[in-house]
């Protein structure tokens, strides 16, 4: 094992290297292609432009009021989905009567598109942050709802025989036996619901034109001020990163004990 | 037969039910946000099921299928190449997860700048989109070979394009479906959402009309409409699955 760690250390330090290295070649593409004239200046400003409107905006009130209504539609709509899937989750996946009896209607449910409903959000909560709640409620919940039902049926039934037979009751079993197992699943569950509800959010804001990042894009493309539309979708991708970024530390952390994360370390 | 009953009935009893339930409280309904049910049903005959709806749902789909076609040409293409490079990858790869991190629908303003209120835009929304599940997806099963079998393959000289289809993409082809699976539904959102942000026709556009003019019954079958295609796609997407795949079911439930 240990030569191989050894080894391992430069690929990583390379790929590091060449990752940087791919994203700088990137941005000098993007700065040089207008100029030549290969992609037409008019609609695509260089990346210089956008960087310089990404300083300006970024030292306005509006921009960070932006930031936070999207972060808070984004968390509150992401708690809420997660808490509903994981009662709903344990419940039918502990009783497979009832699982049985739901599993057709929420196969059927779940590929529903959540923007189908956005013309009755709009029309219930016009831009109250409940119009964005709803569709991103709706969005994650069945992603983590999935994952959880998935994590319960997977539970070790001579783990549960065994809980049963020292005398668990109900409740410590789900808590010490369904839930432990389920865990990951749920962990997973949660970072596809991340994702789907910053998606659904921004959706949300540029369609509805609820407050946040989505709406500020909207705005700067009906001004047809590019470079500041450029920079909002700039920042719209780096909250999308830092959304998976902590989807991920949050699994790591909490998953310290499962194999996947200890033996990736 | 009698298993047969019994298991029709655990699939459609709720369903039925739920169903019922909607249309039997909702039948005397003055609630102006939620009509009855019967009227919904009536709008939809009314709207979808003539010539003008069938030119919105055509629409639509079509520009849900040339976008989704074109990504995953592309995905396949650039995916192998990809995934047969490790280095190729390791540039690449930040900036790509970079571009999926991006919430596809900001795009939808972007793309209407450079290219107009027409199809074209629309197109180029939905392969945006659902590009980055399928690429990322494709990469990583093509990464992901069984070394046995390429050493196999290379031993008996399989190379070019009869190694891309008795190896690389059969072995990928778990991956790639995964990858489908999501830009699927990534496509369908961006289809309705680049409808009803700039258009002159489609479903999501009709949708938008409808809920300007408060015809809630239209708009509701709308949106009846939309789950029904959302849930037909996915059925077509398992079918996908199962031609493709039953090969890889039966043998993870050997191992």
């Amino acid at each position: 094992m240990t030569p191989g760690a050894v080894q391992s250390k430069k690929p990583v330090a390379n790929a590091r290297v060449r990752g940087v290295t791919g994203f700088i070649a990137f941005l000098a593409i993007w700065e040089i292609l207008p100029d030549l004239g290969v992609l037409p200046a008019r609609y695509f400003p260089p990346f210089h432009e956008v960087f310089e409107a990404l300083a300006r905006i970024s030292q306005t009130q509006v921009f960070w009021h932006s930031v936070l209504y999207t972060t808070q539609a984004w968390f509150i709509g992401l708690a809420l989905a997660f808490l509903a899937a994981a009662l709903v989750g344990l419940i039918l996946g502990s009783i497979p009567v009832l699982w049985r009896y739901t599993e057709s209607t929420i196969e059927f449910l779940r590929p529903i598109p959540s923007v189908a409903l956005i013309p009755l959000a709009v029309l219930m909560f016009g831009i109250d942050i409940r119009s964005a709640l709803l569709l991103i409620v709706y969005a994650a919940f069945w992603q983590i709802l999935i994952q959880i039902l998935y994590g319960v049926k997977d539970v070790d039934p001579v783990a549960l025989d065994t809980a049963r037979v020292y005398g668990l009751t109900r409740w410590s079993r789900i808590r010490h036996v369904a839930w432990p197992t389920a865990l990951p699943y749920a962990i997973t569950g949660f970072r596809l619901g991340a994702s789907v509800a910053l998606v659904l959010a921004v959706t949300a804001e540029l369609v509805i034109g609820n407050p946040g990042i989505g709406h500020q894009v909207a705005l700067a493309q009906s001004a047809m001020a590019l470079p500041e539309m450029y920079a909002l979708v700039i920042v719209a991708g780096i909250m999308g990163v830092l959304v998976n970024v902590l989807a991920r530390a949050i699994e790591r952390r909490l998953l310290a004990w499962h194999p996947s994360v200890r033996s990736g370390k | 037969m009698y298993k047969f009953i019994c298991k029709a009935r655990t699939i459609f009893l709720l369903p039925i039910a739920l169903f019922a339930l909607w249309y039997f409280l909702s039948a005397d309904s003055h609630n102006f946000f939620f009509p009855p049910l019967r009227k919904i049903l009536g709008a939809f005959d009314q709207i979808w099921l003539t010539a003008t709806g069938t030119v919105d749902i055509v629409a639509s789909l079509e520009r849900l299928a040339i976008g989704f076609g074109i990504s995953l040409a592309f995905a396949l293409g650039a995916g192998v190449l990809l995934g047969s490079s490790k280095v190729l990858r390791d540039y690449l790869e930040p900036v790509f997860e970079f571009f999926r991190a991006i919430p596809p629908t900001v795009m939808i303003p972007v793309l209407l700048v450079i290219s107009g209120i027409g199809d074209a835009s629309k197109i180029a929304v939905i392969s945006f989109g659902c590009l980055w599940p399928m690429l990322l997806n494709t990469i990583e099963g093509v990464r992901a070979v069984d070394a046995v079998l390429k050493d196999t393959c290379d031993i008996y000289h399989i190379h070019g394009v009869s190694r891309l289809f008795v190896l690389t993409l059969p072995a990928a082809s778990p991956q790639i479906i995964t990858g489908m699976r999501t830009g699927l539904s990534i496509a369908i959102i961006l289809m309705v959402i680049s409808e009803m942000f700039a258009s002159r026709n489609g479903i999501g556009f009709a949708i938008i009309q409808f809920q300007r003019t408060f015809s809630i019954p239209e708009m509701w079958s709308g949106i009846l409409l939309l789950g029904l295609i959302g849930v037909l796609l996915s059925l077509v997407m398992r079918l996908i699955e199962r031609y493709f795949l039953s090969w890889y079911e039966g043998l993870r439930a050997r191992s």
